[in-house]
């Protein structure tokens, strides 16, 4: 029986799919191969922590720059974990927990070159953090004071999109935008790319690829050939249905029927993380995008704060994901083979509870916005309409007498 | 100087209004750190753990395991500085919070009701006066004997500090079919919507209802100032001997089911007396071949196929009585309830579509079901639209029973202990593994003979497993 995997070419320069209609067996083989990773899962680090090379995505890394992803890693899933405290404590209505997805986003967001530009989900913190935003900047839209306090123009990254899958035909427009301009392409002799060469790169989750918005964005960044990776989450679970009631395909192969590369990557990993994603930015540079990554990971905790994961799913899953971690690995890497000593263990551990109270602190202290600002941020410039709407609502809370 | 906090219960999951105390992490005098789990709640969406905001030391835990908590309720008092010296004025350098709440040590929280205070606290003072007065008839002490007159419900003892609002026994846990006008205007005379019952179309609260029940609650004044003490925990009286345990929780779930049950369904019990040799003697067969290998082949998982196979020949056995509705509703799958004895009382997980499971998954479904019921997980989700249940009674080396059926569903067959037994086989007394089965049927829908041949049926699929290749 032949495996799934060979239904259409993995690799990403391999000629198209020959396949005819795949055979019974290949379809049942098919539905199973979602629930793995895969003949072709690229990893680079295993979750012992053990090196292993990849014929096509391999990775020359100081250990400078794996102590920083390091660091990256544990700040990103500190501010996590204290979010999703504050949000237990009232602080927060909600909190989207990313925890057990740092390497995939820590990973892919420091493949990126700052003029690149980024356009999230709802889950991408890590991401955030390494377009440098600071995590505090991410509190206002879950404590409902605000839709996003960045610049997304100036940090190369978008707001977070709460519509499942829209992002993805922001990003498709953007990157055409891109190639339209001319930021696309401009390699030497060599083949290599223009040092302000742009790409872009879009979120998104596995239950988004059902969405059709998703489709879309494939089908628009394909036939313009956009600088577009499209990097997709698999976490195993949107919200209550796992991937297989998302796709018989790994969604990784799905690619393929749009026309461009898709990779899977071991999204618990952050080399492999990292590796494909430059491998992928680098293309679409070149202008050879778009490209898909599938990182193969899991959503440790609950969809949302307001989600309870027991009620759909076996602890014996989440337990065997437990020995996958992506944090876990690279410490035990980095301990292993003498990259870094307790000192630096520690020093982390103190600077991601410092981080932490600054968290707590900023959060309890936002101060609550004026009822009015809803009308200040529609229009660019002011309006009768709106201007009598707003004079309306004034009135109206000030007959409460200062207690609504 | 010992500076107090008090946390109020949080909205967890956008919209919610109120929470069930699971269990206590916690206890006075306990010094808690930042995010030290305090206690965890269960909401109508999910069962979570909520971290202390706090750093200090535990003064005092103002509700108990098991009441049902309005968010923006004050759930546990933290001395913030419990080592400090003794100071005249407010020390600046602790006091954490923005609000000028943080005065009364209430420290606001979010969603739902912002910093003006807990909509609890301000009924306190009707709800203080008249716990829930429709149904606070027994609970005043000795003040006023006569302050009650015709209470809509007598529920359970009135165990409530007064911010809290308990769960009125009794009620289906739905929301009130009210309007909003009606709900405030109740809010405001302090009467429990929950405990009315409406008047109106459709049973809808209407406003007189509402007005009335507030008129026949006990007014202020008559000597029930103070708020009815909280009634202590599982308390062992010496004097008496005895000991009181408020009934909550599965207790009360299975007593109203089992009440129900019993008093709507004329149960009928048949029993039969069975030679499960050659089972016992093919699952020893089966046990050991590869496919079998990774689960546990009880005796019960035989039963439960048993059940499923025998339900193709009786669908009535598998059916619903809809008194509503005036119908019968046949089923065309089973769901097996399978009751299993848990830390936390009788729960009756189900496993779904258990008839077109293989004796295989069966054994897997309800290996799982088993360990998750016995670590108390199982959720309401899973208990609920069974069409058939099995008790096994032999795990506790018990011969047979007369079970009472499960509200919902028309039969339930209880699975004795097997036992080397002296047994007549070609006119000699041999021993053999010797089971009783005991069919209790509902009556309206199951007759004597349906309930015969399906109890036969079963019978006959234990005693000899090959039968089932006839099915």
């Amino acid at each position: 029986m032949s495996s799934p995997e060979r239904w259409t070419a993995a690799r990403p320069d391999s000629p198209a799919a020959t396949a005819a209609t795949p055979t019974a067996e290949q379809v049942i083989a098919g539905l199973r191969a979602t629930s793995e990773g895969g003949a072709d899962l690229v990893q680079l680090l295993t979750p012992e922590g053990e090196r292993v090379t990849h014929p096509d995505f391999d990775i020359d890394i100081e250990p400078a720059q794996l102590r920083a992803l390091y660091r990256d890693m544990v700040l990103v899933r500190r501010v996590d974990r204290e979010s999703n405290a504050l949000q237990r404590k009232g602080e927060l209505a909600l909190w989207v927990p990313l925890l057990g997805q740092e390497a995939a986003q820590v990973g892919a967001g420091r493949a990126m070159r700052p003029q690149d530009m980024a356009f999230p989900s709802y889950r991408e913190h890590g991401v955030a953090w390494c377009r440098g935003i600071d995590p505090t900047d991410l509190l206002g839209i879950f404590r409902g004071t605000d839709h996003g306090s960045w610049d997304p123009i100036e940090k190369r990254f978008g707001l977070y999109t709460i519509v499942i899958g829209n992002q993805v035909l922001n990003a498709a427009g953007y990157a055409m935008g891109q190639r339209f301009d001319g930021k696309v392409g401009n390699s030497d002799a060599e083949g290599n790319p223009a040092a302000d060469d742009e790409a872009t790169m879009c979120f998104f989750g596995d239950g988004a690829t059902s969405q059709g918005d998703v489709h879309e964005g494939f089908v628009w960044a394909a036939v313009y050939d956009a600088p577009l990776v499209f990097f997709c989450q698999n976490n195993q679970w949107a919200i209550s249905e796992p991937t297989e009631r998302q796709s018989r395909l790994p969604l990784y192969q799905r690619a393929r029927g749009y026309g461009f590369p898709g990779v899977r990557v071991d999204g618990n990993d952050v080399l492999a993380c990292l590796a494909v994603s430059r491998w992928a930015l680098k293309e679409c540079r070149r202008g050879n995008g778009p490209v898909l990554i599938e990182a193969f990971t899991y959503r440790m905790d609950a969809h949302t704060t307001t989600d309870d994961p027991t009620r759909y799913r076996l602890s014996d899953e989440v337990e065997e994901w437990k020995l996958k971690d992506p944090i876990e690995r690279v410490r035990a890497y980095l301990a292993r083979n003498g990259l870094a000593d307790a000192a630096f263990f520690e020093q982390i551990q103190e600077e991601s509870d410092q981080l932490a109270v600054r968290l707590r602190e900023f959060c309890v202290n936002i101060p609550d916005p004026p009822p009015d600002r809803i009308f200040a941020n529609v229009y660019a410039e002011a309006n009768p309409v709106l201007e009598r709407q707003r004079e309306d609502m004034l009135g109206y809370l000030a007959g409460f007498g200062g207690e609504h | 100087m010992p500076q107090f906090k008090k946390f109020l219960l949080p909205d967890t999951a956008e919209g919610l209004t109120e929470a069930e105390i699971l269990s206590w992490h916690v206890k006075p005098g306990q010094d808690v750190e930042v995010n030290t789990i305090l206690v965890e709640i269960e909401t109508a969406k999910a069962a979570v753990e909520l971290p202390s905001p706090f750093e200090g030391r535990v003064t005092e835990l103002l509700v108990e395991v098991g009441q049902t908590v309005d968010v923006g309720a004050p759930i546990i008092v933290i001395d913030v500085d419990p080592n400090g010296a003794p100071a005249p004025a407010a020390d600046p350098a602790t006091s954490t919070s923005n609000s000028s709440d943080a005065a009364n040590g209430a420290v606001p929280n979010l969603v739902g009701y912002g910093p003006k205070g807990a909509p609890a606290q301000r009924r306190r003072p009707r709800t203080a006066a008249a716990p829930a007065p429709v149904t606070a008839a027994p609970a005043p002490v000795a003040a006023a004997p006569v302050a009650a007159p015709a209470p809509v419900a007598a529920p359970a003892p009135v165990l409530a500090p007064a911010p809290v609002a308990l769960a009125p026994a009794g009620t289906t846990g739905l929301v009130p079919l009210t309007k909003p006008p009606i709900r405030k205007l109740a809010r405001e005379l302090g009467v429990d919507l929950a405990a009315l019952t409406g008047s109106g179309p459709a049973g809808v609260i209407t406003r007189d209802d509402v007005q009335r029940a507030a008129e026949a609650a006990p007014t202020p004044g008559l000597g029930l100032a103070e708020p009815a003490a909280p009634v202590p925990a599982p308390a062992y009286d010496p004097a008496t001997r005895e000991r009181r345990v408020p009934i909550r929780g599965v207790r009360k779930a299975t007593a109203a089911a089992m009440v129900a049950s019993a008093f709507t369904a004329p149960h009928v019990t048949e029993f039969l007396t069975i030679d499960v040799t050659p089972m016992m003697e093919f699952r020893a067969k089966l046990k050991v071949t590869p496919a079998f290998r990774d689960v546990k082949l009880t005796p019960l998982v035989f039963a439960a196929k048993a059940v499923c196979l025998a339900v193709q020949r009786t669908p009535d056995v598998n059916a619903t009585w809809d008194e509503a509705a005036g119908e019968i509703v046949y089923k065309s799958y089973v769901h097996l309830g399978i009751a299993a004895a848990t830390p936390r009382g009788l729960v009756v997980p189900k496993i779904r579509d258990a008839g077109q499971l293989s004796l295989h998954d069966l054994a897997a479904a309800m290996d799982s079901l088993a360990t998750t019921a016995r670590e108390g997980r199982t959720t309401p989700a899973d208990m609920v639209n069974g069409t058939i249940t099995i008790s096994n009674v032999g795990v506790f080396g018990v011969d047979t029973g007369t079970p009472i059926i499960n509200p919902g569903e028309s039969a339930i067959l209880a699975f004795g202990a097997i036992r080397d037994m002296p047994w007549v086989v070609e006119g000699q007394i041999v021993p053999r593994k010797v089971c009783q089965l005991s069919l209790s049927f509902d009556h309206r829908v199951v007759d004597g003979q349906q309930g015969s041949r399906f109890l036969a049926d079963v019978g006959a699929l234990l005693a000899d497993p090959a039968t089932a290749i006839t099915y």
